[in-house]
């Protein structure tokens, strides 16, 4: 178990500098996600934390001991990889069982850890198999039994579903949330997926050209983005982002006003974001925006809206359930104040007044 | 739309007889060298290119084995084709590895020496070489070839060696090391019984190449009791005459051990061993 922490962490190839000043404080058993699009370094920053990648500078620690040049070996860490990479040479009890081979544990203690670890993840009957006669999820499972055998301090998983179908992924993503729960280990966890992100972790690290944009309980992200990029980044279908006007005592959309008492001043105003979810479908002439629906998607659950907006343009809209709204249907569109986001020239978003947002 | 896809029996009537043709041209000298082995002297010359001889006789392995040195000869390239395999492998593997895994200051510069070296004719450097051998007093000793041969094959080797450690997959190494192995305890655990059909590849390559060469086995040895097999073939050209039966018997012999080699290391060649290690 452990607390990790990253003081300005940096990593950089030359003059290029991947990650900037990165700090996060991970406490004993947290379950952290790092979120981004590909490219903004969050499979680096794991790899760093692993220890298979130097640290360009800052300090990394683990219980308040400095690891920046400590060997992956003797960092206590397990990591469960993208590939997989499990051992094609071995059956699926030797690849579990491999730190303890290396470690020379003795063989009979060897083998009642392996037969735990294949019991639980249900890999029981398939202990004398090797990779190749193993479906993906089966793999998948083998590569986290060989990271739960050995107890580490840390758990690290560099987006270890992505190469899995759908409903396999749905699967795998509970079975290790079940084991986070049961282990109650420090977690770090890379992925694109948001979905993923939001389901799985304590707190979310958004990470975007080599920044930390915010780190957050799924819900603070979802509700209090600090900025369009995690706006636009968390939650699907995507926020909508529009162009306002600007003023002291509210912005002005398509030539209607819209007072955000929770926003206080919202004269910095440039663009508004709402999500799908958030804008309520109402008769064509009442609504405070016009717009005509240009397709409709019928999920049964919701139905989504792809609308073209008077005087704005595409917008898409969520409403929960089944409305019989369809292609061409003129609409009225109203934007629940409240759950509106307004960003400044910089892509910040306008702090919400917390008193009123609670 | 099957029917048409199907392959018509013309088409493979064609196909199978491009590839007979092919075989037989390719092993026809075999045959022949085999025929002549098998044909008693007499017929050599009288029955000519007849396909088939009219007798058989073992009489040119029997001579060969017993009355020449034609086992020296054997031994000796057994000895040179071997260390050169075995010394070339284990410095391309080291170096392939090193390609494949490492950055290090002057890598490229390396790689285009060692490309370089592979565009001159051999014949250009005999002299030299032939020089350099004799002023060390290695003339007439079997570690002068293996020195040389080791030395000449060791920039194919390499780049094949790296080939085999770019296919493996950088992650099987990682995870090695994250469940606690030291690099070297990776490579030796992990890497290297995923890179055996590499080795096993390169140990044949650098082994027939050592066993057929002539040209440096010629200039750098003339005593008859440190010839290599090739050198010692022409031992049956006489003055007067080509002992044929003799040389071609001798010739079919020498084909035995590079056919015992292959065979050996020919389950090591199957591709596929690395299937499984990631994502399938």
């Amino acid at each position: 178990m452990a607390r990790i922490q990253l003081n300005d962490v940096k990593k950089s190839y030359g003059d290029v500098n991947v990650l900037r000043d990165i700090n996060l404080d991970i406490q004993d058993g947290e379950f952290i996600v790092l979120v981004g699009p590909s490219g903004c370094g969050k499979s680096t920053l794991l790899r760093m934390i692993a220890g298979l990648e130097p640290i360009s500078g800052g300090d990394f620690m683990i219980d308040g001991e400095r690891m920046n040049d400590v060997r992956p070996r003797d960092r206590d860490i397990a990591m469960v990889f993208q590939s997989y990479a499990l051992y094609p040479h071995m059956d699926v009890a030797r690849n579990m069982g491999f730190s303890m081979e290396i470690r020379g544990d003795a063989a009979e203690e060897r083998k009642s850890k392996v037969a735990a670890a294949a019991e639980t993840l249900g890999l029981s009957k398939l202990t004398n198999r090797l990779p190749k006669a193993l479906s993906g999820g089966q793999r998948q499972r083998v590569a986290m039994g060989r990271a739960i055998i050995r107890d580490p301090r840390a758990f690290l998983f560099d987006e270890p579903l992505s190469n899995l179908d759908a409903a396999l992924r749905v699967e795998m993503r509970l079975e290790i949330a079940r084991l986070h729960q049961k282990l109650g280990a420090t977690m770090i966890y890379v992925t694109h997926d948001q979905v993923e992100a939001l389901t799985l972790a304590d707190r979310i690290v958004v990470l975007e050209g080599g920044d930390i944009q915010q780190v957050g309980s799924p819900l603070e992200l979802y509700e209090r983005p600090a900025n369009k990029f995690v706006a636009q980044f968390i939650g699907s279908p995507t926020m909508n982002v529009v162009p306002v006007e600007g003023g002291a005592g509210g912005i002005t959309l398509a030539g209607s006003k819209l007072t955000l008492p929770h926003l206080g001043d919202t004269s910095a105003a440039v663009e508004l974001g709402i999500r799908p979810e958030h804008i309520d479908v109402v008769a064509p002439d009442q609504g405070m925006l016009k717009a005509v629906a240009d397709v409709v998607e019928h999920l049964g659950s919701d139905t989504n809206i792809y609308a073209r907006v008077e005087g704005i343009g595409p917008m898409m809209v969520r409403v929960h359930g089944n409305i019989p709204a369809r292609s061409g249907d003129l609409l009225g569109l109203n934007i629940q104040p409240l759950n509106a986001h307004i960003f400044a020239a910089d892509g910040t978003a306008l702090r919400r007044a917390d008193a009123i947002a609670a | 739309m099957p029917a048409a896809l199907r392959r018509s029996p013309a088409a493979t009537v064609a196909k199978y007889a491009a590839l007979l043709c092919y075989l037989v041209f390719a092993l026809f000298p075999l045959y022949w060298l085999i025929k002549i082995a098998v044909t008693p002297d007499a017929l050599v010359f009288t029955e000519g290119t007849q396909v088939i001889p009219s007798a058989v006789t073992l009489d040119n392995f029997r001579t060969v084995l017993l009355q020449t040195d034609f086992l020296s000869y054997f031994g000796n390239s057994l000895y040179v084709s071997l260390g050169t395999a075995a010394v070339t492998t284990l410095v391309a593997a080291a170096a392939g590895y090193a390609f494949s895994r490492f950055d290090f200051a002057g890598k490229k510069l390396l790689i285009a020496v060692m490309l370089i070296t592979q565009m001159f004719p051999l014949l250009m450097i005999i002299a030299p070489i032939y020089k350099i051998i004799s002023q060390v007093g290695m003339l007439n000793s079997l570690t002068s070839l293996i020195v040389v041969y080791t030395a000449f094959n060791i920039p194919f080797a390499t780049f094949l060696m790296q080939s085999f450690f770019d296919g493996i997959p950088k992650d099987l190494e990682e995870a090695a090391m994250m469940d606690g192995s030291t690099r070297f305890q990776a490579l030796y655990k992990v890497v290297f019984p995923l890179t055996l059909p590499g080795l096993g590849a390169t140990l044949g390559f650098v082994f027939t190449a050592a066993w057929s060469e002539l040209l440096f086995a010629l200039m750098l040895i003339s005593k008859n009791d440190a010839m290599t097999f090739p050198v010692g073939l022409l031992t049956f050209v006489s003055k007067f005459s080509v002992d044929w039966g003799q040389m071609m018997a001798a010739g079919v012999l020498a084909l035995v051990p590079s056919c015992l080699f292959f065979i050996f290391i020919q389950r090591y060649l199957v591709q596929g061993l690395t299937s499984g290690a990631v994502k399938g």
